[in-house]
C-alpha cells in the first residue's frame, strides 16, 4: 500500500510540474501585457510594475524563479487586483466553490446510486423508464439551460427559493441542484447498467433462495459490487464539477474561484490564472489518488501492490 | 418474439431511435437550407429590438434587432459543424491510440492507458480556455501573413473544432483498447497470424471491420458531449463570436438580458429548445446504436 502511495505521489509531482510548465508558457503567448490599458504607462513605471511584479528579466529565468515560488506555497501577486496575492484570493473564493461542489457531489453520488439501483429493481415498469427519460434528458440539457430554468420555476414563479447570492442555505439549493443534476443523471444510468448485470449473478440468486427480503438483496449484497464502476467515475466526476460550478456560479452569481478564472483569461492576469488552474490540478491529481485506494478497500479482488 | 439478427434491424425496431433519426434530419436540413432560404437581411441588425414572437417574427427578435429563427438555424450550423468535425477528430485519434494500446499490449499499453488515466482527470475546459485564448490571436496573425484575411473570422471556429476534437478521444481510446484487447485473442486473429500475415493486415482486414459499428456508437455520442462543450465555452465568452452565432453563444446572450423585471423569455426558450432536442435525439440515437452494436449489451 505504502508503495503504491509513493509510486502515485511520484506520479503526482510529475503532472503537477507539467501542467505548471505548460500553463506558464501558454500564458506568455497570450498578446498583451497586463499592464496594457487604453492609456500608454510611462516605461520608468512600467518597468518598475514589471519588477514587482517580477516579469521582468530573461523568459526562462522568469520561469525558473516561478518554480521557485511556488515551492515555497507562494502563487505571487495578482496584476489585476494590485496588491493582492493570489493565494489571498484563492483562500477567500475556494471554500466557496468548494462548498457548493462538495454539496453537488453528495447529491450526484448519493441520488444518483440510489436512483439507478430502484431503477434497476424495477426494470420494465414504468418507474424505470421514467427515471431513465428523466436522466437522458438532464445528460442533454446544459447547465445554463436547467438552472434559468429552476430559477424561472422556484425563485420567480413560486417565490421559495431565492434567485442567485450568497450566504443562506436555501441560496445553496438551486445552484447544488444544476450543478449536480447531469451528474446524477449519469451516475444513475452507470449504476443501473452494471445493476442489471450483477443481478444476474449466481450469488445473488443464492440470496434470494436464503429467503431474504428483496430490499435485502438489492441494497446490500447486489449494491456493494455494482458500486464499483461508480466509484472509478467519482474521480472525472470532480474534475467536472469544478469545471461546471464556473458556469454555475456565474449564473447564480456566487463569488467562487470559477469567476476569478473566467475573468483572469480576459484579463491577462497571468498568475491569477496560473494560480486557479494549479490548484484544480493538484486538488483532482489528490483526489484520484483518494479514489483508487477507495477502490482497493472497495474491492479486495484489485491489488494496489503492483 | 426472436431478436433480429442484423444490428441495423434491430435499430429500426427501436421506436426512440428512429424519431431521433428523423428530427436530426430535420435539424440538419433547417441548418442548411434555412439561412440560405431567409428574406434578404433577416441576420442584419435593425432597430426592431426585442420583438415578442409573431408571423413576422416567428421566434422574436434579439438585443440588436435580428430575427431570432434566423439567428437559431444559423447556431444549428456552427454548433452541428463543430460538434461533427470536432468528435470526428475525436474518432479518428481514440481509434489509433486505442488499437495501438490494445495491440500491442504489455508495458506500452499500461503506459498509454495510464496517460488517458491522468488526462481523464484534468479539467480540460479549463485547459481549452486557457490554450484557445493563448493561440487565437497568433493563429490570427499567422493567417493575416500568410493572405487568408476572409478565414480570419473563423480562426475560433477553426481553433475551437480542433482543439475539441484532440480533448474528447479519451473514452473512444478506452473502448476500443478493450475491444481489440478482447478480438486479438480470438481464433480468427490466431488464424490470421499463423497463416503468415503481417501487423498492418491484421489490424486493417481483421480487426477494424470489426470495430466499425463499437465506434460508431460512440462516434454518436461524443457529438452531443462536443456541442455542450462548445456551447460551455461560447457561454464564457470563448468560444464563437457575434455576428456568428451558436446555440451557446444565444443561450448566454439571452442569460445576459433576461431577469425578472423584463421576461424575454422567447430568447432563452427558442435556442434552448433547439439544443436540448439535437441533443436529446443524438443521445437516443446513441442509445439505440449501441443497444444495437456492443455485443457486451447484446443479451
Amino acid at each position: 500500500m505504502l508503495r503504491f502511495i509513493a509510486k502515485r505521489g511520484i506520479a503526482l509531482v510529475i503532472i503537477l510540474f507539467c501542467v505548471v510548465t505548460l500553463t506558464f508558457f501558454l500564458i506568455h503567448l497570450m498578446p498583451g501585457g497586463p499592464f496594457d490599458r487604453e492609456r500608454k504607462l510611462p516605461a520608468n513605471i512600467e518597468k518598475q510594475l514589471l519588477v514587482k511584479y517580477k516579469l521582468d528579466g530573461p523568459l526562462l529565468e522568469q520561469y525558473f524563479n516561478y518554480l521557485g515560488d511556488l515551492l515555497h506555497g507562494d502563487l505571487r501577486l495578482s496584476t489585476k487586483y494590485r496588491n493582492r496575492s493570489v493565494n489571498e484570493i484563492l483562500g477567500e473564493s475556494l471554500p466557496v466553490s468548494g462548498i457548493l461542489g462538495g454539496i453537488a457531489f453528495c447529491i450526484a453520488s448519493g441520488g444518483g446510486i440510489f436512483l439507478g439501483a430502484m431503477a434497476a429493481a424495477r426494470q420494465h415498469t414504468w418507474i424505470d423508464r421514467t427515471a431513465m427519460l428523466a436522466a437522458l434528458l438532464a445528460i442533454s440539457l446544459p447547465s445554463f439551460v436547467i438552472g434559468p430554468l429552476l430559477v424561472l420555476i422556484f425563485a420567480i414563479n413560486l417565490q421559495i427559493l431565492p434567485v442567485g447570492g450568497w450566504g443562506s442555505l436555501k441560496g445553496l439549493i438551486l445552484p447544488s441542484v444544476t450543478l449536480a443534476a447531469p451528474y446524477t443523471a449519469y451516475i444513475a444510468r452507470l449504476t443501473r447498467a452494471s445493476m442489471l448485470e450483477v443481478l444476474t449473478q449466481d450469488y445473488i440468486r443464492t440470496a434470494r433462495a436464503k429467503g431474504l427480503s428483496e430490499d435485502r438483496v438489492i441494497y446490500k449484497h447486489a449494491l456493494r459490487v455494482a458500486i464499483l464502476p461508480v466509484v472509478s467515475f467519482l474521480g472525472p466526476l470532480a474534475a467536472n464539477l469544478l469545471t461546471g460550478s464556473i458556469v454555475v456560479e456565474s449564473i447564480f452569481s456566487i463569488p467562487g474561484a470559477g469567476g476569478f478564472f473566467v475573468n483572469s483569461v480576459l484579463n491577462r492576469d497571468g498568475f491569477l490564472l496560473a494560480g486557479v488552474v494549479i490548484v484544480y490540478c493538484a486538488l483532482l491529481v489528490l483526489f484520484n489518488l483518494a479514489v483508487d485506494i477507495l477502490y482497493g478497500f472497495l474491492d479486495r479482488r484489485i491489488s494496489l501492490y503492483d | 418474439m426472436t431478436e433480429p439478427r442484423s444490428p441495423w434491424l434491430k435499430l429500426r425496431k427501436n421506436p426512440a431511435a428512429v424519431v431521433s433519426a428523423i428530427v436530426l434530419a430535420c435539424m440538419a436540413l433547417a441548418a442548411i437550407l434555412g439561412p440560405m432560404l431567409a428574406p434578404d437581411g433577416a441576420g442584419e441588425v435593425t432597430r426592431n429590438s426585442f420583438l415578442p414572437p409573431s408571423s413576422q417574427h416567428l421566434f422574436g427578435t434579439d438585443l440588436n434587432g435580428r430575427d431570432l429563427l434566423y439567428r437559431v438555424l444559423l447556431g444549428a450550423r456552427i454548433s452541428l459543424l463543430v460538434g461533427v468535425i470536432g468528435a470526428s477528430i475525436s474518432f479518428v485519434v481514440g481509434i489509433i491510440y486505442g488499437m495501438i494500446a490494445g495491440y500491442l499490449g504489455g508495458r506500452v499499453d499500461s503506459v498509454m492507458m495510464r496517460l488517458v488515466d491522468v488526462l481523464y482527470s484534468i479539467p480540460r475546459l479549463i485547459f481549452l480556455l486557457v490554450l484557445i485564448s493563448a493561440l487565437d490571436p497568433l493563429l490570427r496573425r499567422q493567417m493575416e501573413m500568410q493572405g487568408l484575411q476572409e478565414f480570419v473570422g473563423y480562426s475560433k471556429i477553426i481553433l475551437l473544432i480542433v482543439s475539441l476534437g484532440f480533448t474528447e478521444w479519451l473514452t473512444m481510446a478506452r473502448i476500443i483498447r478493450g475491444q481489440v484487447l478482447s478480438l486479438k485473442s480470438q481464433q480468427f486473429v490466431l488464424a490470421a497470424r499463423s497463416i503468415g500475415q503481417n501487423h498492418t493486415n491484421i489490424i486493417l482486414r481483421h480487426l477494424l471491420p470489426n470495430l466499425v459499428g463499437v465506434a460508431l456508437v460512440y462516434l454518436t455520442l461524443t457529438v452531443p458531449a462536443v456541442v455542450l462543450d462548445e456551447s460551455f465555452l461560447s457561454f464564457l465568452g470563448t468560444g464563437i463570436q457575434a455576428p456568428l452565432a451558436s446555440w451557446g453563444l444565444l443561450l448566454s446572450d439571452a442569460a445576459q438580458v433576461i431577469n425578472p423585471v423584463k421576461g424575454y423569455w422567447w430568447l432563452l426558450v427558442f435556442p434552448a429548445i433547439a439544443m436540448s432536442l439535437t441533443l436529446v435525439a443524438l443521445n437516443f440515437l446513441g442509445d439505440g446504436l449501441r443497444d444495437a452494436f456492443d455485443p457486451r449489451q447484446r443479451k
